[in-house]
């Protein structure tokens, strides 16, 4: 066992020895298994993922973890954030985290998308090269999310190209480069994006019934 | 155009944000509205605390919270106006629900009182209500509906629960009840899971439930666009009191950018006809969410004051100061600055005596009067913060 009990009490801090529990809150497995290895490689910690997030509050009473790891934007934060008010001092699993010591690393994980939930007297020593870890593939997530929406994105606005193009060259009898080089043309003769030409055009056929 | 980003959590109430946005009264006031969806009140909070948004929309307990340090240490936040009242909802389970109606409860939703004691005489053991949040409107008003009704501390467990998943939640049988805002109150009953038993403004006539909060530091540095934004947003709140725009910020409200539900489901709250049940059955509540009218945004002070002091005795802190700090982050005269040129009239005092309008009130304002809204608890309670030891 971890030995949570010297950590719940916040004067006494636990020896640098003491292996970590952290519990990485994240439903998706493709993310949460890069994140806990992640943390592995920060040192020699206990890492478990809770993936369901019904009946968190339970799941993090009864496994008392040092540290908490969460997604920002999930809503199951909120849950987390009753557990720290709730839970007396001697029975403390997760106090509230935006560290009060390192306004930068507070704000680097506020900024990569992550927010910690950390045991009361967990020293600031420990807890950084954790966080450091978890931002880092954070950051990764971001990126590939980001990298993904800018392809799905793209890949929308050539289909909706080709049905502008479709409609164009149905209604004034051109091939398709002619259809290309028009709807290129309006787009730039009018400042505007190509995509968004041809969701207009699409539309308005619509309305036409073409 | 100046761009402010602004953090809102999809709900009815974020409405005075979105059509701020969508219908220009931001821009009129040369702002432009970068509006960032939340997951979480805590992310609001958070994400205003490193400044990676500017203002936010956040229950209106939140900042009081701060205020009394029950929050992570974050730079000073201060709530600037209030965005809505009302708009919350109780629910019971399908068991309870016909329980109650075998006990003869009529779901009239109107008597808070009647139906309180109905849930005590019918509840057997501990009573589990899911709240969004543990500093939340929907946390107080549950507190004093049940403890008014004799329901005592002992037997009552508040639970946090996600808006969203208040429907899963009472399907799990996680809660027995809920008290969540607006349309998720509504998405449990579609969803089969749960019947409606009281709007909040049943229990609290006026209660005070989403404000706009922005760092200290912001207010005082930007005060063009601190009050460029207030404006834009009592504006857009005016324009949603006008009964015959409630079904357009619906739709605005519902697309997939927003809400991202059908403009049904957020009709519903917004034009305060409920669908209470699996029957069909329809209540009205004529000014079940209210943004603007009778002095709704003006944040009193003496609000501040009564959120502080419930939650210093739940959390074992001086009443007298929890009050005083709470106080100092309602900025009404913020609002008193910043409004003033859009015409919002501004009452003559910053605090007062809460709970004690049984009815829409004329009273004195800066220049000439204004009504004020009624805001009355079911059982006659008051509050006063100058008498209050």
């Amino acid at each position: 066992m971890h030995g949570i009990a010297p950590a719940a009490m916040p004067v006494q801090a636990e020896p640098m020895s003491k292996r970590l529990l952290i519990v990485v809150v994240e439903p998706d497995p493709d993310r949460a298994q890069p994140i806990a290895d992640g943390l592995r490689d920060a040192g020699d910690h206990d890492i478990r993922i809770i993936a369901e997030q019904s009946g968190l509050a339970r799941q993090v009473a009864e496994l008392r973890p040092d540290v908490v790891l969460i997604d920002i934007a999930n809503p199951s934060r909120d849950v987390l954030e009753e557990l720290a008010l709730a839970s007396g001092p001697s029975e403390r699993p997760v106090a509230m985290f935006v560290d009060r010591s390192d306004e930068g690393l507070t704000r680097a994980a506020i900024e990569a998308g992550i927010s910690a939930y950390v045991v009361d007297g967990l020293r600031p020593e420990r807890l950084k090269p954790i966080l450091d870890a978890a931002i880092a593939r954070f950051h990764i997530f971001q990126q590939m999310r980001a990298e993904l929406d800018a392809t799905r994105a793209a890949l929308e606005e050539r289909k909706i190209i080709d049905r502008a193009k479709a409609v164009l060259m149905k209604a004034r009898g051109i091939d398709e480069e002619a259809a290309y080089a028009l709807l290129r043309k309006t787009a730039m003769d009018g400042g505007k994006r190509m995509a968004d030409i041809a969701q207009q055009l699409v539309m308005a056929a619509g309305l036409l019934g073409r | 155009m100046i761009t402010l980003r602004l953090g809102y959590v999809p709900l009815i109430d974020a409405a005075p944000l979105i059509v701020a946005h969508e219908l220009g009264f931001a821009a009129e006031e040369g702002l432009a509205l970068d509006l960032v969806r939340l997951g979480a009140w805590a992310q609001a909070r958070d994400m205003l605390g490193a400044g990676l948004i500017d203002a936010a929309q956040m229950l209106v307990p939140m900042p009081v919270g701060q205020a009394l340090g029950l929050g992570p240490t974050l730079p000073p936040m201060d709530l600037v106006m209030f965005l809505s009242h009302g708009g919350q909802a109780v629910a019971v389970n399908r068991a309870l629900e016909r329980r109650l109606r075998d006990a003869g409860h009529d779901f009239a939703f109107d008597n808070a009182r009647a139906a309180g004691m109905a849930l005590r005489g019918t509840v057997t053991g501990r009573l589990r209500v899911g709240v969004p949040f543990p500093f939340s409107t929907q946390s107080e008003l549950v507190r004093h509906w049940l403890a008014a009704c004799g329901v005592v501390h002992a037997d009552l467990d508040l639970v946090t629960v996600p808006p969203p998943m208040m429907a899963d939640a009472v399907a799990r049988g996680d809660v027995d009840a809920f008290c969540v805002g607006e349309p998720w109150a509504s998405f449990a009953v579609e969803r089969g899971q749960a019947a409606l038993l009281l709007p909040g403004t049943a229990i609290w006539a006026a209660p005070p439930e989403k404000g706009l909060v922005l760092l200290r530091s912001f207010a005082e540095t930007r005060p063009e666009e601190t009050g460029a934004l207030m404006r834009a947003v009592w504006r857009a709140g005016r324009w949603l009191d006008d009964p015959g725009h409630r079904g357009t910020a619906a739709e605005i409200l519902s697309r997939p950018a927003y809400l991202d539900l059908p403009p049904e489901l957020a009709e519903r709250g917004l034009t305060g006809r409920l669908t209470i049940s699996g029957r069909g059955e329809m209540r009205d509540v004529p000014g079940f969410v209210a943004f603007n009218a009778g002095g709704a945004s003006f944040p009193w002070k003496s609000l501040a004051a009564l959120f502080a002091t419930r939650i210093a005795l739940r959390h074992g802190l001086d009443p007298q100061l929890a009050m005083a700090r709470a106080m100092s982050h309602f900025r009404t005269d913020l609002y008193r600055r910043h409004l003033r040129p859009a015409g919002a009239p501004l009452p003559g005092a910053s605090q007062r005596v809460e709970g004690a309008l049984a009815q829409d009130r004329s009273v004195a304002a800066e220049r000439g009067g204004m009504i004020l809204r009624a805001d009355a608890f079911f059982d006659g309670f008051s509050f006063d913060p100058a008498s209050s030891n």
